[in-house]
């Protein structure tokens, strides 16, 4: 699964940022966002204000509950709301403003999942990663099959090439729509929860190959995700979330403190280090109601006697 | 990995107007006077050749006076039925859309009759208001079948299907309450027939269905990615609102014009452009010539044996491929749906 040979993404447009050793490819600077039902109404919910970088080869988690604006934040990396206020640049330059094609030459997003109608081969999805790339009617070249093709063996997934995306396994089927991105030569690669339908095994390979392809393809990478012990084992900072407040960002092991966990999710936990100095969160939902069902019984004891 | 090229659409498209030649000796054939292949074939090449003295003149009249043009908007209706059925599934991610299932079909019947019971004098109108017909249509369906801000499926094709129904009664009424003029019979309007030509120049006609056609293979790249998608087509790159205003007016230009023509024939828009995703895949920079040339196809064909089957009667095209349509519709709902 050698990457040799395949031109790099985003050469070029990295010669400058080398020497000026790997400055922050994304800048969100306390940006904003609210929702309202209509232009007279107070906002229905309002996001940030959201502070946070990142570098290429860096992988940023974002976290926090359900409805706490983890979407609405992605959805103002990709340039698909403008900010109220505060700023939001890929190199400098608002992705809102960037005409559409241009915009997917930067920045790819993987959904959850991809609903197909029609049935379509492994390597027709993964070509339409280069529909940015050419003329409104085109047809795709060596050059692009050999993208496709390196992107799938990026991912594990070569040998899903002639396969039908309609009969792919959840994982496989995960695989080929992160393919798909990743033959968008992106420079920033977003994903929305993308270990939802994996199994623990699957996810942690997952995040590893994420890890590895930020590596391998200097890529800035913004990850929404529920899973708080795998985003502080393989990313490099993250952002807590709590009704579209930005409540702490930063290391892993900075943002885990105890209350401030227990407070933004509203369970009760416990945060460990490991041995290599990463948080652990361990929840200790049962153990509570264990807890306070024996203390309700020996009360209700001590009561009857 | 096998990337479509132009010289792969090009091979299709070959094949398949291969099949549209035999299938138009086999139409220029048979009928109530036959004539055999080697005389369909001298009358052709004479005809072509502009010798047309040395042509008997009932060949000449058969031929080129009566089944030709028959064939010719066969082949017309057809492509445009077919083509706009194709770009309906597209834009509606829903493999059962189909401009007579849409109800498209049929306000595109009550655009035309109402151009004929208020300006007769005009032959035009017909083909003008049979377009805002479906366009109006079409944007009803389209507002009707969502739920919730969403496209549903189901709730779209009962909301079309409705339409259809509620359409054809208001064509009943028109049909019932203003006659005294012929307008051409119930059926033909209802069914769907070829029986009558055009007050329009058929060349005419044809440039229409190809700058319909052409502009909707201008967007086949990008109804690829929508199949997958609005959101995803989005960030991909898409201008999606531009693509859908397009493919809705160039689909309802080309239903506008069949239905002007030929009244509502059905099912072919829909079946045609699910047999050739069967044969040649689902992409739409191919699918969309090979369902022109299927359709005009399936409808030279299926009209062909409306004039023989029962001849000397004939029975109203849509009847044929209704009969043949049904049977397969529901087959592959019952396969969708298992």
């Amino acid at each position: 699964m050698s990457t040799q040979g395949m031109p790099t993404p985003n050469a070029g447009r990295g010669v400058a940022a080398d020497w000026m050793q790997n400055p922050v490819r994304l800048l969100v600077e306390q940006a904003s966002y609210a929702y309202s039902a209509s232009d007279r109404d107070a906002p229905d919910f309002t996001l940030g204000p959201v502070t946070f970088g990142a570098r290429q080869r860096e992988v940023v988690g974002i976290l926090g509950p359900n409805a706490s604006g983890k979407s609405t934040l992605l959805h103002l990396l990709s340039g698909e709301f403008k900010p109220l206020s505060g700023r939001v640049e890929l190199d400098g330059k608002p992705p809102g403003q960037l005409p559409l094609r241009e915009r997917a030459q930067r920045i790819a997003l993987v959904h959850q999942e991809s609903a197909l109608m029609f049935p379509l081969r492994v390597w027709e999805y993964v070509l339409q990663g280069r529909y940015p790339y050419g003329r409104r009617l085109r047809f795709e070249n060596e050059a692009d099959c050999l993208m496709a093709e390196n992107a799938l063996a990026q991912v594990g997934a070569k040998q899903l090439l002639d396969r039908r995306m309609d009969q792919l396994s959840g994982g496989e089927g995960q695989r080929v729509i992160l393919a798909r991105a990743l033959a968008q030569q992106p420079m920033l690669l977003l994903l929305d929860e993308p270990t939802r339908h994996l199994d623990i095994g699957g996810k942690v390979q997952l995040m590893r190959r994420l890890r590895r392809l930020a590596e391998e393809n200097r890529y800035a990478m913004v990850v929404v995700t529920h899973e708080l012990n795998l985003a502080a084992e393989f990313f490099d900072s993250v952002v807590l979330l709590q009704r579209g407040k930005c409540v702490a960002s930063g290391k892993p092991a900075d943002v885990y403190r105890k209350e401030l966990l227990e407070q933004t999710f509203e369970t009760e936990l416990d945060v460990e280090l490991n041995a290599s100095g990463k948080p652990r969160v361990i929840l200790r939902g049962a153990e509570t109601e264990a807890t306070e069902a024996a203390e309700s019984s020996a009360k209700a004891k001590t009561e009857s006697q | 990995m096998r990337p479509l090229t132009p010289r792969r659409i090009a091979g299709i498209c070959a094949l398949l107007a291969g099949v549209l030649f035999i299938v138009v000796v086999f139409s220029l054939q048979v009928g109530a006077y036959p004539i055999s292949v080697r005389d369909v074939a001298m009358t052709l090449v004479r005809g072509a050749l502009g010798h047309w003295s040395n042509i008997p003149s009932s060949d000449r009249l058969i031929v080129f006076g009566l089944r030709l043009p028959r064939i010719a908007l066969g082949i017309l209706v057809g492509a445009a039925l077919s083509v706009s059925g194709a770009s309906f599934q597209a834009l509606l991610r829903n493999p059962l859309a189909d401009p007579y299932v849409l109800g498209v079909s049929s306000g595109a019947a009550l655009g035309a009759i109402l151009a004929l019971v208020w300006l007769p004098q005009f032959p035009w109108a017909m083909q003008g208001l049979a377009f805002l017909g479906a366009l109006a249509t079409i944007a009803a369906v389209y507002f009707l079948g969502r739920r919730k801000g969403q496209l549903d499926s189901t709730t779209l094709l009962l909301a079309g299907i409705i339409t259809a129904s509620f359409l054809s009664a208001i064509i009943m009424f028109l049909m019932t309450t203003v006659s005294g003029r012929d307008l051409r019979g119930m059926a033909f309007w209802l069914m769907g027939d070829l029986g009558t030509a055009p007050a329009i120049g058929l060349g005419f006609l044809f440039v229409v269905l190809l700058i319909g056609i052409g502009a909707i293979y201008t967007t086949s790249s990008d109804l690829n990615l929508i199949l997958t998608g609005e959101q995803e087509a989005h960030h991909l790159g898409v201008n999606v609102p531009r693509v859908k205003l397009v493919v809705y007016v160039s689909a309802s230009l080309l239903t506008g014009l069949a239905v002007s023509v030929s009244g509502a024939i059905g099912y072919v828009g829909l079946l045609i452009p699910h047999v050739m995703r069967m044969l040649f895949g689902s992409d739409y920079r191919v699918l969309i010539p090979a369902s022109a040339i299927g359709g005009a196809i399936a409808v030279a064909l299926a009209d062909t044996l409306a004039r023989t089957v029962v001849a000397p009667t004939e029975l109203p095209v849509g009847a044929v491929t209704a009969a043949i349509g049904a049977p397969v519709f529901i087959y592959l709902l019952r396969r969708r749906l298992a």
